[in-house]
């Protein structure tokens, strides 16, 4: 083996790759949100449909969601990877253990979440990305999205379903952000604040802007 | 005595040797100091077995003052116990109160199997050393390193990781039972010193590679290991691997 794939391969290596592929999928939430709070101008969609044009049609960014999609795909196998080592570690359970004296339960729960947002991850794609790719493909013509938020988020169970979604995200995240940095070896005095400030900002932020979309336009707030 | 004497009941995990399926015991000890330490209190379970003409419970300890390492069980659903900072040597009945029920088990990794009852084949953690953990430098006498000069901060950093006993609780308390900690504060250790220096990317890369083919988990940043630990060597030595490692993987020899 070269010495490139034996360090991807290596427990530290497979590390290294869910820290990276962790930060550019949350690189990608920035810009998600940015893009979809344009929504909340409530201007019968005008400004959200144009920046989704652009992201839709523009093609620097189209190259980069095929970077996104191997991002994705990298994050869930070499997550799977992990869990498996992990299990296989530790073959005979303990009869009594108190893990919460020692650890905070979502960053135990890295695998469960993880599962639960490719889970949301399935229902969303299926919701926007995928037919309106697929349209895009057939026709040419981009879908109006703008439309589709307002006629799916009508459906409470729908609503529920992306809330749960957002609650998965902000527990994946308070752990994920900060254990990127660790990973990357970035742990030092100097900046330990700032990644920590970050990380709980971040994570709580982020899922409570995609949280209020479905949820305004469901109550009519967005329309 | 008698006004401090404590009841206490024990379920020990018992097994004959690695191929052979454990199970718990239930004991019950009507002598027990609160002063004793918890490997006093099996020393006189095991004279107890002794007296019925049973087979005494097999564990590990030496120094029994909390430098050696060796005494590894697991206590009530934690390593060496409750308290924060101790082995199980240094862990006193007086954190247990009258009438309790005691768990106790070996630690659990398939990198560490159970010899016989509470005790663990540590030899994993020795391989580890045996592939990078030393300076082939001569490093002199003892009053040779008091000539060496090196900067109090690093010295008190390398010091910090040096307090490692290997005991393996970090691997008992991970949930991954991986060993980043003990590996990550033997690195350390060295690639802080000017010792070390000669061997400091082989030494990243044959550990790591040594540790990983013994089968321990990855890390996964939980922070278990450093709550649990004896001598609570911080997590900032997993990172300082990480560097060790990836920097090592950029610019070793070895392609």
């Amino acid at each position: 083996m070269s010495w490139f794939s034996q360090t991807l391969t290596s427990s530290i290596g497979k590390k290294l790759l869910m820290a990276l592929t962790g930060l550019f999928l949350i690189s990608f939430l920035v810009i998600h949100a940015t893009i979809n709070a344009m929504i909340f101008y409530n201007d019968g969609g005008e400004t959200f449909t144009h920046w989704g044009h652009f992201m839709g049609t523009n093609p620097i960014v189209r190259t980069l969601e095929i970077g996104l999609i191997i991002g994705f795909l990298v994050h869930i196998v070499d997550g799977l990877i992990l869990w498996k080592n992990n299990s296989e570690a530790r073959p005979i359970k303990y009869a009594m253990n108190k893990p919460s004296a020692n650890s905070t339960w979502y960053s135990r729960s890295m695998g469960l979440l993880g599962t639960l947002l490719l889970i949301f991850l399935v229902i969303h794609t299926a919701h926007f990305w995928i037919p309106n790719r697929s349209n895009q493909f057939a026709t040419g013509e981009e879908l109006n999205l703008y439309q589709m938020m307002l006629d799916i988020f009508q459906n409470p169970l729908v609503v529920l379903i992306y809330v749960l979604g957002c609650i998965s995200l902000f527990w994946h995240l308070l752990h994920g952000f900060k254990s990127a940095f660790q990973t990357l070896g970035l742990n030092h005095i100097k900046y330990n604040g700032a990644i920590n400030f970050l990380g709980t900002a971040f994570s709580i932020v982020v899922p409570i802007l995609f949280a209020l979309m479905p949820i305004s336009i469901y109550l009519g707030w967005v329309y | 005595m008698s006004a401090d004497n404590m009841h206490i009941k024990l379920k020990v995990w018992r097994q004959s040797n690695s191929n052979t399926k454990g199970d718990f015991e239930n004991y019950s000890l009507d002598h027990v100091s609160p002063d004793m330490s918890f490997l006093e209190m099996f020393d006189v379970l095991n004279e107890q077995l002794i007296e019925e003409g049973k087979e005494p419970v097999a564990f590990d300890h030496d120094c029994r003052e909390g430098i050696c390492g060796m005494c590894s069980m697991y206590i009530n659903g934690r390593a060496h116990g409750p308290l924060k900072g101790v082995t199980t040597c240094q862990l006193h009945m007086r954190s247990f109160n009258d009438g309790d029920t005691i768990v106790v088990e070996p630690w659990r990794a398939e990198a560490f199997p159970v010899i016989k009852d509470l005790v663990v084949d540590r030899d994993a953690f020795d391989r580890v050393i045996s592939a990078g953990g030393f300076v082939s430098v001569n490093t002199g006498n003892a009053q040779d390193a008091n000539s060496l000069p090196i900067p109090k901060i690093a010295a008190d950093e390398a010091f910090a990781a040096a307090a490692c006993i290997a005991c393996g609780a970090c691997v008992a308390a991970c949930k991954n039972a991986s060993a980043m900690l003990f590996v990550s504060a033997k690195i350390s250790q060295l690639a802080l010193l000017p010792q070390g220096q000669a061997e400091r990317t082989i030494r990243a890369e044959k550990m790591v590679a040594q540790m990983d083919a013994e089968g321990f988990g990855n890390c996964t940043n939980t922070g278990a290991c450093s709550a649990e630990c004896p001598k609570e060597i911080g997590q900032e030595n997993i990172a300082r691997m990480n560097r060790e490692y990836i920097g090592a993987k950029l610019s070793s020899s070895a392609v």
